[in-house]
């Protein structure tokens, strides 16, 4: 307990974080599966991260440096409160710079950089069942979890070529991990799919509300699910980011104008400084 | 005389302390219909859902001849087995069509859903299939991508029809599949179930309390009251010439046009 602020370090007290850490050693011993937890009330409404901040209380380190971002960017009024909540509850330092972090929390996307052996993602998470639209009883998704039953995950694809012409699912797209449990890889678009499989950090998943943890421990295979002929296929922009001049990461459209003028930028915001600081230019640097 | 494709022996369900069913058994070969007939409450549904191994039963059993040709008791399957022989070589068409359907999932995906649950991943193939199928039960090619909710209770029926028998099963049951239905929508349900299963050598348990079913598709027919079959044999001598007062009160009830 620290004496000046009143809170446990991390908040949490010690039964609970040790009760998340078991559900978590749990979920990296079975890739993919959903261990159910004790989830917690938060002090913040379920929706904004409840369940990635019980999972970063539950790993957090003194000698931690925390990163989080929302959507791609650590300046967005989630990512700021977080960091915020965590810099006065454990005194972590805390970081916008992708390398120096041990610790990034993430809503809805995965960092352009590169992520190394020394790194925990943690995922906030919405709704943790893949299945769920499709088959709305959780004893029945469970049950098939448990046979990896998965035709119905290719049901909604089908569904996708069928109106759309192609795979329209552009986010939350589903994965199989290590060859077994189909997952949901939250709500980030699935140009970031790629960067899940053998990765070298460790990815954690935590759904407050639905009271799920999951993980994909480093190097797993993640494999986005397709059909052979309509392969799973990452979004493209047909313009580099109008700032750095990056080529080949996620853009956010951004508007500046009444009259309809707009941008595209970088959606992670460090990845698009450290590159302008490299002296990257784009085209439209002079806006920013 | 060929080796039966399902064997009941003895099934009974109480559902506390009221009789669902008692003391059921029966042979059914490959390819043959068998039709329960009886009054609502009479344990016609309890049957089935023994049979389909959606209920328990309290004693009794049912075995079935699996494609490798062993007889295997359905109680005895583990759960993987019981789901991959009910997507593949069973069909279920319900009275219901909502229970048997994914409302809000096109009718090409309805189709096409066995066929992916038993590892198809070609997208073209899977599509073909289904054309091909909802063809086969006069359902015209341009309502592939409609959901069932913007379908008639008939299309709806033989769609699910069309779902079913897309695996290549070897054994359907029917749940009251024309009731609801108008009876010029029925004739041609029938006629287009009588097709598909003489074509396809089907074996069909069909449960319906609408004689004229009865009389149009099976083989053979078992009349229930109370719970218990009180009369089993060749349909035409069934209706015919039903033996049991209960069976000749069924046949004389129906209402000529």
């Amino acid at each position: 307990m620290n004496a000046e602020t009143g809170y446990n370090f991390a908040y949490l007290d010690e039964g609970t974080k040790r009760m998340i850490r078991r559900a978590i050693l749990k979920a990296i011993a079975i890739p993919g599966y959903q261990v159910p937890f004790a989830s917690r009330e938060m002090p913040m409404p379920y929706g904004w991260g409840t369940g990635g901040v019980q999972v970063t209380a539950a790993i957090l380190g003194r000698s931690d440096v925390l990163k989080v971002i929302d959507q791609g960017s650590d300046d967005t009024t989630n990512a700021v409160s977080i960091r915020a909540f965590f810099a006065r509850t454990a005194d972590v330092a805390v970081t916008t710079r992708t390398r120096e972090a041990t610790v990034i929390q993430t809503r809805h996307r995965i960092p352009e950089a590169p992520l190394h052996e020394a790194q925990v993602l943690v995922y906030q998470v919405p709704i943790p069942e893949p299945l769920r639209f499709l088959e709305p009883r959780e004893t029945e998704t469970r049950q098939l979890h448990a046979l990896a039953e998965y035709g119905l995950m290719h049901v909604k694809l089908y569904e996708d070529i069928a109106r759309h012409g192609h795979i329209a699912t552009t986010y939350a797209y589903p994965v199989e991990v290590a060859g077994r449990y189909v997952m949901d890889p939250s709500p980030t678009p699935k140009f970031d799919n790629p960067k899940m499989d053998d990765c070298p950090a460790l990815q954690l998943f935590g759904a407050g509300r639905e009271k799920r943890i999951y993980a994909v421990p480093p190097h797993t295979r993640v494999r986005s699910l397709d059909f052979e002929d309509h392969p799973f296929r990452v979004q493209t922009f047909d313009r580099p980011c109008a700032l750095c001049g990056a080529d080949g990461v996620y853009l956010d459209e951004v508007l500046l104008d009444d009259a309809g003028g707009r941008m595209f930028v970088c959606s992670d915001t460090d990845h698009c400084e450290e590159r302008r600081a490299d002296g990257h230019v784009g085209m439209e640097a002079a806006h920013a | 005389m060929s080796a039966p494709l399902l064997q009941a022996r003895g099934l009974t369900k109480h559902y506390g302390a009221r009789l669902g069913c008692a003391d059921v058994s029966f042979d059914l070969d490959p390819g043959e219909v068998l039709a329960i007939v009886g009054e609502s409450g009479s344990g016609k549904s309890t049957l089935l859902s023994l049979i389909a191994t959606e209920l328990q039963p309290d004693s009794g059993h049912v075995a079935y001849r699996m494609r490798d040709g062993v007889m295997r008791n359905l109680a005895a399957l583990s759960e993987a087995e019981r789901r991959a022989l009910m997507r593949t070589d069973w069909g279920f068409v319900r009275q219901d069509a909502a229970k048997g359907l994914r409302m809000a999932v096109s009718a090409g995906g309805n189709v096409g859903e066995r066929l992916m649950g038993a590892g198809a991943r070609h997208y073209g193939h899977i599509r073909g299939t289904a054309l091909d199928w909802l063809n086969k039960v006069e359902i015209a090619a341009d309502r592939v991508d409609d959901p069932p909710t913007r379908f008639s209770g008939g299309m709806r029926q033989r769609l699910q029809i069309a779902r079913n028998l897309v695996t290549g099963p070897r054994l359907v049951l029917m749940d009251e599949p024309t009731s609801g239905l108008d009876v010029s929508v029925q004739a041609r349900l029938l006629d287009l179930i009588r097709g598909l299963v003489a074509e396809l050598g089907l074996a069909v348990v069909i449960v319906t309390h609408d004689l004229a079913v009865a009389r149009l598709l099976s083989h053979r027919v078992m009349v229930m009251r109370a719970g218990r079959v009180i009369e089993t044999g060749l349909t035409d001598q069934v209706l015919d010439d039903p033996a049991e007062p209960y069976t000749q009160l069924l046949v004389s009830s129906v209402l000529a046009a």
